[in-house]
């Protein structure tokens, strides 16, 4: 492991704000698993972790590669949104609410 | 180097803070809100990296689009958020302990392995110094990737056509006009004329 020192901001910094920014969407998850709103924002918290990652590798490695990437990442992201937020309006219009756990319609 | 090095810190503590809040705050109106400073700030990571057309995308794509989405579905839905935070204490021990183990592992694996990489003694620079970003990564798109590129349209299209398709609904009691209906209505089912008869009127 190089030695890092505090004032010069290297790779592994961006990676540890990356890695952290991932854990607290996945905790988000865990802690609001009835609030189905907070978790698809929690959603959107690692995936803004994953496109810090791959931007940080890309500069990192002088390579462009991991920016395209990271735009791909984000139109997902956008489709992921709007086709979610739209699941949980007709989810709403049909039960009056939306409390996940009892998203068992389907359970047949 | 050590204006970078605060301004990195800034941004850094901002966005962990903010997103931290997302998940932790009562009012999802709230949340929204630090889901936007979040983004603002990460937004400034990015242009530290020298990613600035990524940074103007992020505001414009998540700020401008994606959080105005969310902030109408939270305000337009009539929900009782109160009774969905029911279960935060129980959830909040065991998801710290997840989140810690799975923080440590991911920072761990980052500082031991992408420490020591190709990456970690390089200093970021842009991947042509001649070129602006916007022209690299178009130059990029517009070429090797100009098939992923159409793909990522065609995504957003199905997108856009399931979210309408989702949230459009008929209401049968709303009175609207039907083009179809107007134009092809004849005399004949419309209009009748009925010999009357003096004094007697007109039998239904």
């Amino acid at each position: 492991m190089t030695a890092v020192e505090p004032m010069t901001i290297g790779l592994v910094h961006y990676l540890t704000v990356s890695a952290i920014l991932f854990t607290i969407g996945v905790f988000g998850i865990f802690v609001n698993r009835r609030n189905i709103i907070i978790i698809l924002m929690s959603v959107e918290l690692i995936l803004l972790s994953v496109n810090i990652n791959f931007v940080a590798f890309s500069s990192y490695l002088h390579n462009v590669q991991g920016q395209v990437m990271a735009m791909f990442v984000l139109t997902v992201a956008a489709a992921e949104a709007a086709v979610g937020l739209a699941i949980l309006v007709t989810f709403f219009r049909n039960r009056g609410d939306i409390a996940v756990d009892d998203a068992s319609m389907m359970k047949g | 180097m050590t204006l970078m090095a605060i301004a990195f810190y800034l941004m850094a503590a901002v966005t962990l803070v903010a997103g931290l809040l997302v998940v932790t705050a009562r009012n999802p109106v709230h949340s929204v809100l630090y889901l936007i400073l979040a983004f603002f700030s990460a937004a400034g990571l990015f242009v530290l990296l020298g990613a600035e057309f990524l940074a103007m995308l992020l505001i414009v794509v998540y700020v401008g689009a994606v959080a105005v989405l969310f902030l109408f579905v939270v305000m337009m839905l009539d929900v009782d958020f109160i009774k969905l935070r029911q279960g935060f204490a129980n959830y909040l021990a065991p998801g710290a302990v997840v989140a810690g183990i799975l923080a440590f592992e991911l920072i761990f694996v980052g500082w031991a392995v992408a420490g020591r990489g190709a990456a970690a003694g390089n200093a970021p620079q842009a991947a042509r110094p001649d070129a602006t970003n916007i022209q690299t990564i178009g130059l990029e798109l517009y070429t090797t990737y100009a098939y992923v590129f159409e793909a990522a349209g065609f995504v957003l299209l199905v997108a856009m056509i399931g979210a309408i398709v989702l949230t459009l609904r008929h209401r049968t009691y709303v009175k609207r006009q039907d083009i179809y209906k107007q134009v092809t209505r004849r005399r004949k089912d419309a209009v009748a004329v009925v010999p009357a008869k003096t004094g007697e009127g007109i039998q239904e």
